[in-house]
């Protein structure tokens, strides 16, 4: 595939740590975020948004909003410039709530003026008169007869069956159980920042932290009633996404404000509002058996997920068919039934988040794995490396994976990594309970878990999915300088070193400067399903080998070396390449095809300590193995891991929106935790390099398996270390001190369809 | 917002009775949350960090902490109390400890600020001044309600004082995270072995924070069995037993941060093993 390689010596290539050139300013508080921008006579929106998880809007009044001081616009359904909807994958959401609310949060009017206080006030002053309805916030609840439908196409958003050989076939020994994961927050420190600026042609210019720009645009120039071509989006610093920006939230708002009122109009959420405005992880709730032979072959997984899609649909659809596409692990699994439906409820939307799907049911898997393993009498991980996926062994869709499937690989690695040293801990912080200096060691059990994921890279289904590059290599009085424009999102993941080193590798020059992403050039796509490297890296790879074959033929031309730059570059060579990964294909019924374009795995082991009177847990060290096809930046592949790692501690011992009745009880980083450098452990990576033969030098992604076994990994780990259940993450100290088992409170057998659920 | 930089008690006290409304700044950490939150909007600020006379720490067998002391002080010099001083370090993060102050603790008078089962189980005196008076309060009278205090408008409060309880104390507490929480549940245990005296204050655990006087009682008398004097182990069933008398003072609710069931459970636990680590200390 490669050309020959310039012979020039350049640093800050492909397969070197390179320091991300945001990484100081950040650290110093000088990185300009969405939040930090500013123009003059600039104004400040702000959103009213419904109390209520369920009700009908009979009237709302803006007379005194419009009238108070600064106030510059106040806009509701009414005032809208079109009927349109917006949404990722349905356009099933209003840009102000009509007739109807259907969760606590919903957009109901938009306020711009000449301070942010102005605008809060104003906002508090739009009276809305509600006629509450019942909610509907158990998912379960909502697909059963007799629900109220809260959309007109009825209370399931999708529905993904997976039928594989042949499902209802016997086994030796079985195990059943339900699991639930809780609705995870995003938490990017960034809140949801954008500012829109008119222009004189009637058009507007949005600077917008977002994932995916062209998306974006998409959907914002029908709501605003203005063709794609008047509207232009800039990307503005991302404070991190993690999903949460993948969705449409201020982006229409700010437009409309600023085309109504002529100026260049800011919104910023407050951390509070942030919890309302975005999308969070899917809750779910999950109902597995799995089979096996005595010698502990899996023989076949049945499986039933319920994914609560909240008010409206976003991404719902490829959450619970990547839920139910790897429902069963990566394992070779003869047999399945995997059925897995989202529901409209009135909680707050769900949508992506780091894993998306593959998280919710790599919790229940891995569990049952576990409890296999028990029933069998075989050490886990010995069970997990008996039924690892091998390269070239199909999934339950049948799809093979291609490529490496190097999963025996990665979970001996990680089994076989040093310990940490056996306690006891002296310092109190060192034990659970922390800085809370609760034991010195009274009570404290030191358990060992284990787990395994996987997940798909790059979008699925028949997707068309592409990202476009451009790449000028030209010379000016500092010499030779390559500079590259793409409008894929640097949200944190590290894609601003890719591209640069790249081009280093591929062109030999070392300036490399990076345009500002915005909607002049094509798509590149989302900076999501751990497809950024393998997409604008591949897009600004290929664009980099037709500069070097122009290169090429000027030096063939003029007798010089190929790497003599500087007399090559009289003219710049400017080109724009669109790259598609190889086409998936379309779900049918049965969900067996090649629906996905290639598969991450990754390994983790979980050592923690827990106080059992307490109920108060210390991870102490997470080891990981993945495969990660070619390190291109192992500095920042690390900093992926650990990163993912956070985000899955989280989710099993402390991340939870909590709701009631629809409402966010934690809506505050006071009470919704996140982990802190006391809680998160040392993590011993190694990571696997097996070049997968699509992608640019092989580099698989690597941002999204860190956070989905890292969860189960370390709920085993507790589980060892107690001998309790745990069948609910995140696991709450009460579910350690008295042993109450998780209930779903419904009973569905595994595999069923969920709409047949009975109460227990 | 008018904000108002106060270098003298003389000041600060001027402005408390002049001005109505005028809200006190000492670290921050607490009033700018509010602010943030929209759910106070102080007409006047007086910034009181600058005055120098509430950062002193005096100890001679009495301890006078000044309102301004703050929990890093309290971590890096002798705080008079080592149950203040563990207090202190479950407290936030390093930032919020080095602004956030006992004053400030004491105005918010949340049943969830560290330092307050402390001051109850010391049986500490809050010093209150006025530009008319000054006022004495123990701490069970300056503390009525969550966030009620007994200070009137016109008051800063100037210090709290205790008598030197010796090495004999400790304090835990409960949060879902290892560090940076609110606390579920907390536990000061204070075993003044000279003056033969147990103080056990619990906070997060009701309206107010809460002195378990049936637990001190039994445990004043397991220690004059023991001999108030000497380091002691108490048999598994005194440990338990107190820990039950401590859990049974408790009058906790459910709320977003845990259950009242495993707020009493933890209770217990802390009560037996708090009595465990501080009789062996003498
Ligand atoms: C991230 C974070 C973590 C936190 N963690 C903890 C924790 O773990 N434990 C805990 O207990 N608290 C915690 N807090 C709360 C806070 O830090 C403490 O309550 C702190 O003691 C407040 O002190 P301050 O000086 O910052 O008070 P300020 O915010 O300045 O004032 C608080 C209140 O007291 C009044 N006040 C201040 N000084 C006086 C005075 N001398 N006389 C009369 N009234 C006065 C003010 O008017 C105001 O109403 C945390 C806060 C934050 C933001």
């Amino acid at each position: 595939m490669s050309t020959s390689a310039p012979r020039v010596r350049v640093r800050g290539v492909v397969g070197e740590s390179v320091e991300r050139p945001d990484a100081v300013p950040k650290v110093k508080g000088e990185f300009e975020y969405a939040s930090d921008l500013r123009r003059d006579g600039m104004l400040f929106g702000a959103t009213l948004r419904s109390p209520h998880a369920h009700a009908r809007i009979a009237g709302i009044e803006t007379s005194a909003a419009k009238r108070m001081s600064g106030v510059r616009a106040v806009i509701t359904s009414g005032e809208l410039p079109t009927r349109e909807r917006f949404g990722l994958m349905k356009l099933d959401q209003p840009v102000l709530a009509t007739e109807r609310v259907r969760y606590v949060g919903e957009p109901v009017a938009i306020v711009a003026a000449d301070s942010a206080e102005e605008a809060r006030l104003a906002v508090r002053a739009i009276t809305v008169r509600y006629e509450p309805l019942a909610a509907i916030t158990d998912p379960v609840a909502a697909l059963q007869q007799g629900a109220e439908q809260l959309h007109r196409s009825g209370n399931v958003i999708d529905e993904v069956i997976v039928v594989h050989g042949d499902p209802d076939t016997r086994a030796d020994v079985v195990v059943e159980g339900e699991y639930e994961v809780a609705m995870q927050d995003q938490a990017a420190l960034g809140p949801e920042a954008g500012l829109a600026i008119p222009r004189r042609d009637g058009g507007v210019d949005l600077h917008v932290a977002t994932q995916w720009l062209h998306e974006d645009l998409r959907q914002i120039a029908p709501c605003l009633g203005l063709p794609e071509s008047k509207v232009r989006l800039v990307l503005a610093g991302v404070g991190g996404a993690f999903g949460a920006r993948e969705d449409v939230t201020l982006q229409i708002h700010t437009c409309l404000l600023a085309l109504a009122t002529r100026r260049p109009v800011r919104m910023t959420y407050g951390r509070e509002e942030s919890f309302y405005g975005h999308v969070h992880r899917h809750p779910a709730k999950l109902f597995y058996a799995h089979g096996a032979t005595k010698r502990g072959e899996l023989v076949f997984v049945r499986a039933t997920i319920v994914l609560d899609g909240g008010a409206y649909a976003s991404s719902s659809p490829a959450v619970i068919a990547n839920a139910a596409c790897f429902g069963a692990g990566p394992y070779r699994v003869p047999n399945a039934r995997i059925h897995a439906v989202g529901a409209y409820t009135n909680n707050p939307p769900a949508g992506a988040m780091r894993g998306f799907g593959a998280v919710q049911s790599c919790f229940a898997y891995e569990g049952q794995m576990d409890a296999l393993a028990a029933k069998l009498g075989i050490d886990p991980v010995e069970l997990r490396e008996r039924n690892a996926l091998r390269n070239g062994d199909p999934i339950i869709t049948s799809q093979p994976v291609e490529g490496s499937a190097p999963v025996a690989e990665i979970v001996r690695r990680c089994a076989d990594a040093p310990l940490p040293p056996r306690g006891p801990e002296t310092d109190p912080i060192a034990l659970p309970g922390g800085a809370g200096n609760l034991t010195h060691g009274e009570g404290v059990r030191r358990g060992v878990g284990f787990a395994v994921g996987m997940k798909n890279v790059c979008y699925s289904h028949g997707f068309d999915d592409f990202a476009t590059a451009r790449v000028r290599l030209m010379r000016d009085e500092r010499g030779p300088l390559a500079r590259v424009h793409t409008a894929a999102a640097e949200v944190g993941q590290g894609l601003v070193t890719v591209c640069v080193q790249i081009v280093r590798t591929e062109l030999g020059v070392e300036r490399v400067e990076l345009d500002p992403p915005d909607t002049t050039i094509g798509s590149a796509g989302s900076s999501s399903a751990s497809r950024q490297t393998w997409m604008t890296g591949g897009a600004v790879l290929a664009a980099c080998r037709e500069v070097k074959a122009v290169l090429l033929s000027r030096a063939r031309a003029t007798g010089r070396p190929p790497d003599d730059l500087a007399a090559l570059l009289d003219e710049p060579i400017d080109k724009t390449v669109s790259h598609r990964h190889r086409d998936t294909e379309p779900r049918d019924a049965a969900t067996q095809n090649a629906g996905h374009v290639a598969f991450l795995f990754a390994a983790h082991r979980a050592v923690a300590d827990v106080d059992i009177e307490t109920g108060l847990i210390k991870v102490v060290q997470i080891a990981t193995a993945q495969d990660v096809g070619k390190a291109i930046n192992p500095l920042a592949v690390v900093g992926q891991i650990e990163g993912g790692i956070a985000q899955g501690l989280g989710l099993a011992v402390m991340e939870e929106v909590i709701l009631k009745d629809g409402h966010v009880r934690n809506a505050s980083f006071t009470d919704y935790l996140l982990p802190t450098t006391l809680d998160m452990p040392p993590v011993v990576t190694l990571l696997i390099e097996h070049p997968h033969p699509d992608a640019p030098y092989g580099a698989k992604g690597v941002g999204e398996p860190p956070t989905i076994s890292s969860t189960p990994a370390i709920v085993a780990a507790i589980r060892a270390a107690t001998g309790r259940t745990l069948h609910r993450v995140p696991v709450r100290p009460d579910d350690i001190v008295f042993d109450e088992p998780y209930r779903s409170g419904w009973r569905i057998t595994p595999g069923d369809d969920p709409r047949r659920a009975v109460r227990a | 917002m008018s904000v108002q930089v106060a270098r003298h008690v003389g000041e600060v006290l001027d402005n408390l009775s002049s001005v109505t409304g005028a809200t006190l700044l000492a670290g921050g950490t607490d009033l700018l949350v509010e602010i943030n939150f929209g759910r106070a909007r102080p007409a006047t600020v007086v910034a009181i960090d600058r005055v120098a006379e509430l950062k002193n720490l005096e100890r001679n067998g009495r301890v006078r902490m000044g309102a301004l002391v703050t929990y890093t002080r309290m971590l890096d010099d002798d705080p008079g109390s080592p149950a203040l001083r563990e207090a202190a370090r479950t407290v936030g993060s390093p930032q919020i400890r080095n602004a956030g102050t006992l004053g400030g603790n004491l105005g918010t008078c949340s049943p969830a600020g560290d330092t307050l089962p402390v001051l109850a189980a010391l049986d500490a005196t809050i010093v209150l001044r006025s530009a008319k008076t000054e006022r004495r309060l123990r701490f069970g009278e300056f503390m009525t309600g969550p966030k009620k205090s007994a200070r009137r408008p016109d008051e800063l409060i100037v210090a709290a004082e205790w008598d030197d309880a010796g090495p004999a104390q400790t304090f835990m507490k409960v949060g879902t995270r290892n560090a940076m929480v609110i606390a579920v549940a907390g536990l000061a245990l204070v075993v003044d072995r000279a003056r033969k005296r147990v103080g056990a204050g619990l906070g997060s655990c009701g309206p107010t924070i809460i002195r378990a006087a049936e637990a001190e009682r039994f445990a004043e008398g397991l220690f004059a069995d023991a001999g108030w004097e000497r380091a002691s182990r108490p048999s598994d069933a005194a440990a338990k037993e107190f820990g039950r008398l401590v859990a049974a003072a408790a009058k906790p609710i459910d709320d977003v941060r845990g259950t009242a069931a495993y707020r009493r459970h933890v209770l217990a636990v802390m009560g037996a093993r708090a009595l465990a680590r501080v009789a062996a200390i003498a």
